[in-house]
């Protein structure tokens, strides 16, 4: 189960890090190169972006990303074969990440089981509310998979619970308005945001957007079980290229 | 999420949580503005100071005559200020916008219809601006992109995916999840996430209840077949919705583009080419590939050039209440030249599609019958590119000269 897996690694580790990678971006030889390197250097939890042409969601870095791998001819079967080769090669977590569009022409069922085999944990769908979800929600409970659902700083407090009672895994803190990439403040309001979704749920609570370096790990530090690195991640893909040795001193300065 | 708006399985709100609230004051502004009784006075009232409500409608005597077939009509939409009925869903929810405080709108915009009318909205009621425009459109669509600019919005050119309107939409999508608090996304046509299907076909209904009236004092019954283009599909469910009750075909023209053959077209309800799916926050038919990815369309007018299509037309074609048909760009082309030269009119690239099925039909028709057709715009905004398609030369020597006269 990923919830007592997170809770498992939370008592070893003060926060634990999330990484994003968009599949066939640069290319998927470099993209297993990346993971390896990553899971080497101690990063507890990965999100595999199937590339979307309309990633509404997503900021220039990661809307660029996805086009890149669109280009280079990721295909939602090469996307699915990777993910599969990863997650029986490497022993963290591996959730999909994408837009509903793709689980819904793969066919929701198909989907579902494909992961409950390959061995990935679940999904997080950023244009999916849980109201719209009620077959993806069935089926996922039934492959025993982790829906991951999405607070929002605008979202009421109530809202905020009945998100959460859909929820499984852990549940994705947006830190912010806009999209993924841009600069996140990391003060008092978004401190009191966080307690906000404390009080909702008492799953585990990852953050996300915005969250780049060091000071925005400490800041985090004992207030989230999980920092998620998207961004950020691909940007220093794109500027280091797949070296190991780099990949580690950037965790290690991370943490 | 108040309510999620869906037509017997099309429509609903696939959007990230950010904008669920946004949503729902949207929504809530939207059914109060809808249940308070003068508001539709007001929106009316507008219309009839600021654009040219009620547009008329025109018999099209000479192509009657040519056709021997129905009587035709066409309903005057190219008459509205900045000439198109764009303007019917723009100054709507600048209503709206008022209501609900806001002082910033953003939209997107293919031909540059919607642009020109929101800025223009924007301009009348104090509104601070923004257009996203793919840059493909911003080519093909340049005087409207001088007129925006001109009225004081800002032209962001879109660099993304296919650069044309299913972009913009995305790019739009982005600067509101951003600035919601502040800003009303003005989307442009009966697409998007609920209520924005409703809500602009709402505002758009105004074609269809003055058609319908105006149709009846002028030739004493109703038509028995009505045209209008779609590309998101707002004119058509405009018109359509005057009709909807009654025993009258109701027509969509979608753009046949190349050939529905070719894969250069943007046909979703009369090609093989779409499937169902869920982009943009909304589920329809998409021109999509088998994993999911839209695919890049292809119109001779922009505004027709897009992926998706009205949830309220994808439910009506399976309900089979509309019939769907296709206008190629060579067919396009050839019905705007024979409307200009007989009657007078200058369709836009867009509203010619309603007009090249209407004049397929017109002959298997009897002069018992009329026809109502839907001229959602006027062609000016087009000058570039029919003057391109005829290979005009005098046009060409003027923009030579203008062209050396810069360099100079
Ligand atoms: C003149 C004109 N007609 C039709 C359309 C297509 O939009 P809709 O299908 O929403 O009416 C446009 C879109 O830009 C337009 O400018």
């Amino acid at each position: 189960m990923l919830e007592s897996h997170i809770r498992a690694e939370r008592g070893k580790k003060e926060i634990l890090l999330m990484t994003h990678i968009v599949l066939g971006y640069p290319s998927f030889e470099e993209g297993f190169q990346i993971i390896e390197a990553m899971v080497e250097a101690g990063v507890d939890l990965m999100e595999l972006q199937i590339p979307f042409s309309e990633p509404i969601a997503d900021g220039p870095v990661i809307l660029r990303a996805n086009q890149a791998a669109l280009a280079n001819g990721a295909t939602v079967e090469k996307c699915v074969d990777f993910a599969q080769r990863v997650a029986r090669t490497f022993d963290i977590p591996f959730l999909f990440m994408s837009y509903y569009n793709i689980l819904f022409q793969y066919g929701l069922d198909r989907f579902a089981a494909f992961m409950a085999r390959a061995g990935l944990k679940g999904a997080i769908v950023p244009d999916l509310p849980p109201e719209e979800g009620e077959d993806y929600l069935r089926i996922m409970a039934d492959h025993r998979l982790a829906p991951v659902f999405i607070f929002s700083p605008s979202t009421p407090d109530t809202r905020l619970r009945s998100i959460a009672a859909c929820s499984k895994g852990f549940v994705y803190c947006v830190a912010r308005k806009g999209v993924t990439g841009s600069d996140t403040r990391f003060t008092g309001e978004l401190e009191s945001y966080i307690e906000r979704c404390r009080r909702a749920t008492h799953l585990p609570l990852a953050l996300g957007f915005g969250v780049k370096d060091k000071r925005d790990v400490d800041f985090l530090r004992s207030k989230v079980d999980i920092a998620v690195i998207g961004t950020q991640t691909i940007r220093l893909v794109d500027k280091e290229g797949v070296g190991g040795r780099r990949m580690r001193r950037w965790r290690l300065g991370l943490i | 999420m108040i309510n999620r708006g869906y037509y017997e399985g099309f429509g609903g709100a696939y959007i990230p949580e950010i904008l669920v609230a946004t949503f729902d004051e949207l929504v809530d502004a939207f059914q109060k503005a809808k249940n308070d009784p003068h508001f539709w006075q007001e929106y009316t009232s507008l219309m009839s100071s600021f654009s040219c409500r009620p547009t008329p409608v025109t018999f099209a005597e000479n192509l009657t005559r040519m056709f021997k077939g129905p009587r035709i009509y066409i309903k005057r939409e190219d008459l509205n200020h900045t000439g198109a009925h764009k303007a019917n869903n723009v100054m709507g929810q600048g209503l709206l916008v008022k209501r609900m405080g806001k002082k910033r709108v953003i939209a997107e915009t293919g031909a540059g219809q919607h642009g020109v009318a929101t800025a223009t909205m924007a301009a009348r009621f104090g509104f601070e601006c923004t257009i996203y425009m793919g840059e493909v459109d911003l080519e093909r669509q340049r005087p409207n992109v001088f007129w925006m600019e001109r009225l004081g919005a800002r032209v962001v050119p879109v660099l993304d995916g296919t650069r044309i309107l299913k972009d913009a939409i995305n790019e739009a999508f982005r600067d509101w999840v951003t600035h919601m608090d502040t800003t009303h996304y003005v989307l442009g046509t009966a697409c998007g996430p609920h209520p924005f299907p409703e809500m602009v076909s709402y505002f758009q209904s105004i074609i269809g209840k003055e058609a319908r009236k105006q149709i009846m004092d002028l030739d004493g019954r109703l038509p028995s077949r009505v045209y209008a283009c779609v590309g998101g599909g707002s004119n058509a469910l405009g018109i359509f919705s005057g009709f909807m009750d009654d025993p009258v075909a109701l027509v969509g023209v979608e753009a046949g583009g190349k050939g529905l053959d070719s894969g250069e077209h943007a046909s979703r309800l009369c090609s093989n080419d779409a499937r169902i799916g869920v982009a943009q926050g909304y589920k329809t038919y998409f021109l999509q590939n088998s994993d999911g990815q839209m695919k890049k369309t292809h119109s001779i007018a922009a505004g027709l050039d897009y992926v998706g299509v009205s949830p309220i037309l994808s439910h009506l074609k399976e309900a089979g209440r509309v019939r769907f048909e296709a206008a190629s760009d060579e067919e396009v082309l050839n019905a705007l030249s024979l409307t200009m030269q007989k009657e007078g009119l200058i369709p836009a690239l867009e509203s010619a599609h309603a007009f090249v099925q209407a004049f397929k039909e017109a002959p298997t028709l009897s002069s018992e019958d009329s026809i109502l057709i839907n001229q959602s715009g006027r062609g000016d905004k087009d000058i570039f590119t029919i003057a391109d398609a005829f290979t005009d030369p005098k046009w060409r020597e003027f923009i030579k000269k203008k062209a050396e006269g810069y360099h100079a």
